[in-house]
Order: structure tokens, then sequence, then C-alpha cells
């Protein structure tokens, strides 16, 4: 395999350096590298940061292949600087059995993208009645560490607790999708001022807490971790922080659109703000700000959930929720995180690669740009600033709440141990 | 001001009056022989009727047919919408038919708001109550029937509502009529209480422009109107409230309730009344209950929007007449 020089990029934000890459190993890290043969990419001071990994992705298929697949998501994770996606186990059918969840795991090999790792359903049928073959999952060749009945909250809380125990035996952890079903019945937004308004159903802050709160608890009780996907809240933060304080072994992710987007697009009635859990207030939005700058939580995950354009073109309660995110969560986090001072590139590079490789297992990702690592790397270009044009997604889904809103960077390079699948900002 | 109707929140003060006042001429029209204006002649509209509403329906029919519009109903049920079809898609098959307006009932609240504001279709929309959102012409009828019994028919005429107290009771939450008259009584200067068992107020309704109370018999000596809403039976099985019983004890209104009320005071009704839950059939019947009055008043207000939106084609209050009667044809 020919060798790569990454001339003049600014690791993880630093000075300038050269980074070369021999087949799929990082050989060098310095200044003023050569390489006879090499071929050269001027990096002209853009940020390299480790491929990101995203531990939230909806990739859809099996079963609704008409709004994403896995070659289409793993094109639009390559797109959006990843290099590695959990793909969610709410498909059609259920990635609930060791054959499903091997399905999209080879699928993921095959297409060559963007290493994918199926998470597994904790219940049969994401029904939250009976434990799925957990260990049968872990065993198989997709060897899943992440379950989850996400879209569904395993609100069984002695359900739960038998999740939590069981996959400590093979290292596993339960991402739990935090939302007590009676409380959130018809809910169709943030439960406030604007729900108030609108007539529309609310989804009230609580309903995520007490999930939260029950499910650290929990963990502590059985000596477990637990992960919490897509937490919304500003008392969700303080829940974690607490939990965190008294060493309970509790990781959480923010998406990018509830870094940006407040409940008050919704008085457009426009269902792109349609989303689960639902976009919240300011006063939430600030709140896990700070919270992913100071690692209460912990890392950022997409949620990318491609849907249809009939899903979306229709009246607010009968469309389906949820946002594609691959393509835009870095620039989301620039513009949030970054570019407000919270946040520098290393610990971008933190959040959206290291640590979700580490809570999720993906052996090979969320490595230091060093030598003798695997070539998993992203180029940024920071510098730009551009508008959002869904047109030229790789996504299947256009179904982004970001079209026609500037927001700052642009992934140019993603390399998958040292195989480019985006170069200049176009897939190869 | 738009082309559409869809939020009494979307009216100015002036709006409103101009509604109030064009609905004061329309209602002369129901005292003639011929109750026919030509205003709308060879304009169609279409009645796009998502959830069953027979008196709504009726109302806009009504009120379309006396400005000579050819009408269209479109009930949901049984048509292709209970096979699948779309919003959007019945909204284009009807405009391709060449319809000026679409007045929709719909459950889903912003459902009408999406019709106006998505680019699907030209026509203009009115909205007959979206969900538990909006209903802009409820509040103008009851608004206009405030007026005409607390100011006065002639007297009102370029007035609003300043200063009048209205108590708002009942199912505050699943009601888009409470919304609608929440903000269209406050544009026109009224003080507004809603009186609920807090089970039966939305989270967030601080924030509307009105008091709220969980006393009836304290704010019923201080009311100019008390309007009843509707409370459906069901909503004791989630818990809401414990039995019919207490609840009517608690909130509904009864004569010993009425004759708390300051002599001049009325009682309104949205309809569909449910008798011995929110409100005794002594009360119902009586003298001070304007609730057949405001389906009068209705026909009258629907008029005066459709006309303002189709055919005066003004309904800018910046630009509008100084005497909006004297625009409508006679004949």
């Amino acid at each position: 395999m020919s060798k790569i020089l990454i001339r003049g990029a600014r690791v993880l934000g630093g000075e300038p350096q050269d980074v070369l890459v021999d087949g799929e190993i990082i050989e060098a890290v310095g200044t003023g590298l050569s390489a006879e043969g090499a071929q050269v990419v001027e990096a002209d001071g853009k940020v390299l940061l480790p491929g990101l990994v995203d531990l939230h992705t909806h990739l859809r298929e099996p079963g609704r292949e008409d709004s994403e697949t896995v070659l289409t998501g793993t094109r639009a994770a390559a797109a959006g600087g990843y290099t590695a996606v959990f793909a969610m186990a709410n498909t059609f059918p259920v990635a609930d059995t060791a054959g499903v969840v091997e399905q999209v795991w080879r699928l993921g090999r095959e297409h060559g993208y963007c290493d994918v790792h199926p998470v597994g359903a904790v219940t049969v049928g994401l029904e939250g009645n009976k434990l799925a073959e957990l260990g049968a999952m872990h065993e198989s060749a997709a060897g899943v560490t992440v379950f989850s009945d996400d879209g569904k909250c395993v609100d069984d809380a002695v359900i739960m607790r038998r999740a939590l125990e069981y996959v400590k035996a093979f290292g596993g952890v339960v991402a739990q999708h935090a939302q007590e079903p009676r409380l959130t019945e018809g809910a169709q937004m943030n439960e406030g001022v604007v729900s108030a308004e609108l007539g529309l159903g609310g989804w009230p802050a609580v309903a995520e807490e007490s999930i939260i709160a029950r499910d650290v608890l929990l963990a502590e009780h059985v000596g477990s971790r637990v992960h919490i996907c897509h937490l919304s809240t500003a008392g969700s933060v303080e829940i974690v922080r607490w939990a965190k304080s008294r060493g309970i072994d509790v990781t959480a992710e923010v998406t990018p659109h509830h870094l940006l987007l407040t409940d008050e697009l919704v008085r457009t009635y426009n269902p792109v703000y349609k989303v689960n859990p639902p976009l919240r207030t300011e006063r939430d939005v600030l709140a896990l700000r700070e919270a992913l700058a100071d690692g209460t939580i912990d890392i950022v995950a997409t949620d990318h959930a491609p849907h249809p354009h009939e899903d979306k073109d229709c009246e607010w309660a009968a469309a389906a929720m949820g946002m594609v995110g691959l393509e835009t969560a870095l620039s989301v986090v620039q513009e949030t995180m970054v570019d407000t001072g919270l946040l520098d590139w290393a610990g971008v590079a933190d959040r959206m690669s290291f640590k979700p490789a580490r809570i999720g297992r993906a052996a090979g990702h969320g490595r230091p740009v060093s030598a003798g690592e695997p070539a998993n790397l992203t180029l940024v270009d920071t510098a730009y600033r551009g508008q959002v044009d869904p047109a030229g997604f790789a996504s299947r889904s256009r179904n982004t709440p970001y079209e026609g809103r500037e927001l700052p960077g642009r992934v140019t390079h993603t390399w998958l141990r040292g195989k480019a699948t985006l170069v200049d900002g176009k897939l190869a | 001001m738009q082309r559409h109707l869809i939020s009494a929140a979307d009216l100015t003060r002036d709006d409103a009056v101009l509604i109030l006042d064009t609905a004061e001429e329309m209602a002369r029209v129901a005292d003639r022989p011929i109750k026919k204006l030509p205003t709308l002649r060879g304009r169609t509209v279409v009645n796009l009727f998502f959830e069953d509403s027979t008196r709504t329906r009726i109302s806009f029919e009504a009120a379309e047919k006396r400005l000579s519009a050819d009408v269209i109903n479109f009930s949901a049920k049984g048509s292709s919408v209970s096979k699948g079809e779309s919003l959007k898609d019945t909204a284009q098959t009807l405009e391709a038919m060449g319809v000026d307006a679409v007045v929709i009932r719909h459950g889903a609240s912003g459902a009408p708001y999406r019709l106006a504001n998505s680019g699907w279709i030209d026509a203009a929309v009115i909205n007959a109550g979206d969900g538990t959102h909006q209903h802009p012409t409820q509040a103008l009828l009851d608004a206009f029937t405030m007026r005409r019994r607390l100011v006065g028919r002639d007297a009102g005429l370029g007035h609003d509502l300043a200063g009048k107290r209205i108590t708002i009771v009942g199912d505050v939450l699943h009601s888009r009529v409470a919304r609608s008259n929440v903000d269209l009584l406050h544009t026109l200067g009224a003080d507004v209480t809603l009186v609920a068992p807090p089970t039966l107020l939305p989270v967030g309704v601080g924030s509307w422009p009105c008091e709220i109370s969980y006393d009836l018999d304290g704010v019923l000596p201080k009311s100019d109107a008390v309007m009843m809403l509707r409370v459906q039976r069901e909503r004791m099985n989630a818990a809401f409230f414990p039995t019919e019983r207490e609840y009517s004890r608690r909130y509904g209104l009864d004569a010993d309730r009425m004759a708390r009320m300051p002599e001049h005071a009325i009682v309104m009704h949205p309809g569909p009344m449910v008798r011995g839950m929110e409100i005794t059939a002594e009360v119902a019947d009586s003298g001070r209950c304007t609730a057949v009055e405001q389906v009068a008043n209705g026909v009258s207000i629907r008029m005066a929007v459709l006309y303002l939106l189709l055919g005066g084609a003004v309904f800018d209050s910046r630009n509008a007449p100084a005497h909006p009667q004297t625009r409508i044809e006679e004949k």
C-alpha cells in the first residue's frame, strides 16, 4: 500500500505538523517529514482529528431502505468525518439476534466507508419484556458491546436491572433511551411555554430525568456501567453530575441539535424540527454546552435518524421524529462549542472520537494521532463557512433542520485505516 | 395582516374591530327577506373537514352561501384520506379543481398553518379549528357576542372590549377555544381570567396574557361574562379529576353560582354543552345564556371573515375603508 504525507496539518488544533501514513498505520508525526513517492495532501493549516466515532446512528437497514441503507449511511458518515458508527437496533427485523447484527456488520465491512458496529436490542423486538440473546450477539462476528432499545425506553425497572447486570460478563454497556412512557403518551414537543401556546402534546423534562435518576441508582446498586442516550435537559445534567460525583459508572451523550436548536422553532410547525427527545429551551441548551465542556456529558452522538420526504412533508402530528446529523455534526459542534470558546479541538477529539470509542469498545478507533496508531483520520477546514445544502448530502434522506443555515467548518478528507474515504470533500 | 386566518393571535386590534364591525353589517343581511349577497359569486370555497363538526361546518356553509360562493364540502371520513392520502395531496387535488379558499378543520394542531405556509397551495386558508391549538372564528364570534351584549349593537361599532372582565372556565388544556379567546380578548383590551382544576391547565400557561384562578366562586362576582367550556366525561378516566360529581360541584355553573354574577353578566358556551357537567340545564336555558345567540353570530362572523379575505380584497386594517359596510354590494 502506498504512503500518504499530510503536510502542515494542525493536529488536534496544535501547531502545523506533517503526518506520514504508511498503509493502515501512522508511521510518523513531525515537522519537515518527506517520503519518496508518497502521495502528498497539503493540509494548509486545516485541523487533523482522529476519525470521528458516532455511538448513535440509525442506518435503517434492514427494513427501511427507502430512508437509508448501510451503504448510504456509511457514505454520509465518511462525508461527516466519521470512521466508525454504532448502528441502532430499531430496524425491521429488530437487531435482537446474532443473525441480524452480523448482517449489518458484514454490509459495513463490504462497503468499506466506515466501520459499522451494530448495537444489539436489549429486549426481544424492543418490546421491553424479555431479554434478547445479548451474549450471542456479543459472541457473533459483529462483537456487539453496546445494547439499546433506542426509540423505546427500557422502562421496566427489573428488566433494566437484569440487563445492566447481565452484560457485565462480557464488558457490555446498556445505552438507555430515557423516556418514561406514561408521562409521554401523545407527546409531540417539549412541554412548556411553547407547547401551551401551540396546543401540542407535551414531553416533560421529568419523563427523561426520572428514568436517568432511576438508572444511575440501579447501576450503582449492581455495580454496572450505564450510558445515557441523547440527554436533553438541564435537570438531566444535574443528575448525571451528581451520579458521577458519587462514583457511579455513568456516561452520557448529547446530540448536535440539542446543542443548537430550541423549541421556539416548533412555532413553524415544520416537522424537520420534530425529534425525540424534543428540542428543549435555551436554558437547557446552555446547560448542555456547559456540561459537554466540563465533562459531565462525555460525548457528542448524532442520533442520525433518516426519514423519507413524505414522513416530514405533512402536518406535525403525522410526521416522524428524527433528524439526519452525520454530515453536519462537526460543523454544529464547531459553531456551538469551539467558536464559543467552550472547547478546543483537542476537546472535540475527546468528545467525538476518544471517548465514544472507549464507551463502545471500538478497537482501533479513538486513538491518538501518533506513530504506530491506526490511520483513522479526519481533516477539517475550520476556516470555511457556508450554507447547509441538503441536496449535496450523501445520506439518502434530507430531513435536516439546518437547511440554508450558515455553519462553520467542512470535512475535506477522511481516512479509514489509511484508505481515503473522502478526498477534497468528495466521497472516494 | 395576511391573506389567511390561522390564529387569533395574528389579528391586530384594528383587524379584529374591523371584522366585528363588518359582521354587524352581515347580520343585517339575515334580517332581509332574501338573505344573500352576490359578493363571492363565482368564487369557490371548500370546507375541508378532517374532524366531525356538524355545527361549525354548517355555520361556514351558511356564511358561504349567503355570500353566493360555490361551496364544496369535503369530509375526510370515507374519502381517500382514510385510505392514506396525505393532507398535502388532498389540498393540491382540491386546488387543482380551482378552489379560492380552504376552510379547514383538522385534529392535528398546526395543520392549517402548514397548509398556508408550506407552498402546497395558493388558496386562502381559514382555520376552522385545529387540534388543541386555535379556533379563531369561534373567538371572533364570542367577542362579537360580548360586544353586543356588554357594549351594545350600535354603540359597539368601532369599539373593542376594553376593561371587560371575562372568565373562562373548564378544560383549558384541551381547548382551542380557550387559547383563541385568550389571544383575541387580550388584543381587544379585556381582562381574562381562566378558572380550572390545575390538571386541566397547560404547563406554561403562566406566560399567557391572563390571570389564573382555581376558585370559581371568588371570580364570579367580578365577571362581565362567564364562558363555560365543555368538559368531556372521558377526561376523568385519565385522572384529570376524580368524578363527574366532584367536577361539577367545584367548577360547574348552576343557578346558585349564576346568582353570584353581576346582574348584567352573561353566560356563554361554545357548544356542544354537557348539561349536568359544566352547566346545569337551568343555567343553559336561562335568558342570560347566549349559547344559541353565539351560533347565529357565528354565521355573521364567518361571512365577515370570508368577505374580508376574499371579496373585499382588504384585510389590512391600515388600508381598510373607514366604513366597510359601504363596500358591500347591495341587492
